[in-house]
């Protein structure tokens, strides 16, 4: 079933010299397994390509069923170079969470949906 | 002194500009045996060299010393310990400035001490000569390409300053560039004797210092699934309940809002994060993937199994410079058509200044459109075709000055000389400011002494 990320994920972001990172958390174990699979670098480097124009690097956190998403060059300029209204990369994370992708149903039963 | 069983470490700001009632309402409202206070970002440094050399008594964050003024009375009673790197670039001064308000409070005997060591501004041509090259981290260059646009120079210390300050009986210990986590991390070190080879617990005590460096994000703030936060508005500030073994629960006081679950820690752990199994810090090389978050109670999150290696031979320097000059202004204009109006009010305003001789690449300006999609520019379902108005904000950024105020002049007049709707223009024509760049390298540790003072009210 197609649905948005923020539905078996939630993220944050920030700052990160000229660029940010976005901290994904899956919502459960099955969702983790699932992530860590099909949400990779090259899939996010995608998604946010209009916010990103470096390269994206991923590293994971199994004990916090995180993966971490490094942006290169996603502010405008690093320092306080940047005229972005997001000069920090503060909404990195919801921008990611928008991500429409298709998870299968027992992905989906498995994974509490937000409060 | 024999080491306690648990010690009670909060942070009550998260950078210079956080509540005041994060620090307030952490020593009104429950126990505690220490306050850190972060006053700190990267850009702070060189505003405060800049405070600092046009009045030798400025550059420190003087609303630390108006918090002391308002929670002196609670310190003394409560016997609670103040760690805050407030001392900016003029530690001294800050010192000063705090005996002086104690003095009136009619309190005697507080000892504040100041760690230094951290600013090397004076010594960065001797350091040169001494073979330090400060390459830039991100992209290997030699710093002599912006050694003359300089603005400041701090080195990240760590955490044996503090503790060793707190041996030598400081209630209040100031500091300049220290990293965040050792604000937490020096009362412990202090606390339960941890030397440089206790790899593991300093490791578990940089995590601790990690998740509450950004006060409330950890315990309900910025949380992705808001609604299920309680009164916000309320948010109780993180404490950090640790034992000699480097365990630690991240907690808050009873009654606060706010929500402190392993959901809440594991956003605030992966916040800033670069490789999570190399958390570089003066005194560890923390493995964030290490550690195990627990929820043990209500609003209690138990951290364990935290691994760790030992520091590196170098301590990271921020050295800041003159980047060149920015200016950005805002205008709103309303529907019907508010997008389509807005693209155009920006066509016009390059155009008119095109007409003048002024013309700014694309890496030079900035065009946004807030409320149609600005922040999530290109992102499916991140932009709106339609909004009933929209706040157009441009900018443009360069090394000539005198460009980037031309730039300010022409956003105004479209009030009366562009499509109808358009307002806001209250903040008048946007000026050019500096842009502070960041230049991230490495010394050795051998060529910087940190050193440690205490005096008495």
């Amino acid at each position: 079933m197609k649905v948005k990320l923020d539905r078996i994920a939630t993220a944050r972001s920030g700052d990160k010299g000229e660029g940010s990172n976005v901290g994904l958390m899956a919502r459960s174990d099955v969702a983790y397994a699932f992530l860590k699979e099909v949400l990779t670098a090259e899939r996010v480097h995608a998604h946010l390509s209009g916010i990103n124009r470096g390269t994206v690097t991923r590293y994971e956190a199994d004990n916090l069923r995180a993966l971490n998403f490094l942006l290169s060059d996603s502010l405008g300029g690093g320092g306080s170079a940047s005229l972005r209204t997001d000069a920090q990369g503060k909404t990195h994370g919801l921008a990611l969470l928008r991500l429409e992708l298709e998870v299968p149903e027992e992905v989906l039963a498995a994974t509490p949906a937000p409060g | 002194m024999s080491p306690k069983k648990k010690v009670l470490v909060a942070n009550g700001q998260g950078f210079w500009g956080d509540s005041i009632l994060g620090p307030v309402r952490l020593l009104r409202e429950g126990p505690l045996d220490y306050l850190t206070l972060d006053y700190l970002a990267e850009v702070t440094l060189s505003i405060m060299q800049k405070q600092r050399s046009r009045d030798a008594r400025a550059g420190y964050a003087t609303d630390f010393v108006r918090l002391v003024e308002r929670v002196l009375p609670q310190l003394v009673e409560k016997n609670v310990k103040v760690v805050a790197n407030a001392g900016g670039v003029n530690p001294h001064a800050c010192k000063d400035a705090l005996l002086s308000s104690i003095g009136h409070a009619g309190h005697s005997g507080v000892k504040v001490a100041v760690v230094e060591g951290d600013d090397v501004l004076e010594r960065l041509d001797a350091l040169l000569q001494q073979g330090e090259e400060f390459k830039n981290l991100d992209t290997g260059r030699p710093l002599a390409e912006v050694r003359d646009r300089v603005l400041s120079a701090n080195v990240y210390l760590g955490a044996f300053p503090i503790a060793e300050a707190l041996g030598q009986g400081a209630q209040i210990v100031l500091t300049g560039r220290c990293t965040d986590p050792s604000l937490v991390l020096g009362p412990l070190v202090h606390e339960f004797g941890w030397t440089a080879a206790d790899v593991a617990q300093l490791a578990s005590g940089t995590v601790a210092g990690h998740i509450v460096e950004c006060g409330a994000q950890c315990t309900g703030g910025n949380f992705t699934d808001w609604r299920a936060v309680p009164d916000l508005a309320m948010v109780g500030y993180p404490i950090v309940e640790a034992s000699p073994d480097g365990t630690f629960v991240v907690t808050k006081h009873a009654g606060t809002g706010g929500l402190c679950t392993v959901d809440t820690v594991r956003h605030q752990l992966v916040y800033e994060m670069g490789d999570p199994r190399r958390y570089l810090t003066p005194d560890c090389v923390a493995d964030f993937t290490s550690a195990r978050l627990t929820q043990q109670g209500p609003e209690r999150v138990l951290v364990d199994g935290v691994r760790g290696k030992p520091a590196t031979g170098t301590y990271k320097v921020s050295i800041s410079y003159l980047a060149g000059w920015k200016a950005a202004g805002e205008l709103t204009i309303s529907g019907p058509d508010a997008l389509e109006k807005a693209r155009l009010c920006a066509r016009i305003v390059w155009e008119r200044l095109a007409y003048d001789g002024f013309h700014y690449g694309q890496d030079e300006r900035l065009e946004e459109y807030v409320g149609a999609g600005a922040c999530h520019t290109g992102v499916a379902g991140g932009e709106d075709a339609d909004p009933v108005e929209v706040v157009l904000r441009l900018g443009v950024k360069g090394p000539d000055r005198a460009k980037v105020d031309r730039f300010g002049s022409e956003l105004v007049p479209l009030v009366t000389s562009g499509p109808p709707g358009v307002t806001g223009f209250a903040g008048g024509r946007p000026k050019a400011s500096e842009i502070v760049g960041f230049w991230p390298a490495l010394v050795r540790k051998e060529q910087v002494h940190a050193r440690v003072s205490v005096f008495t009210s």
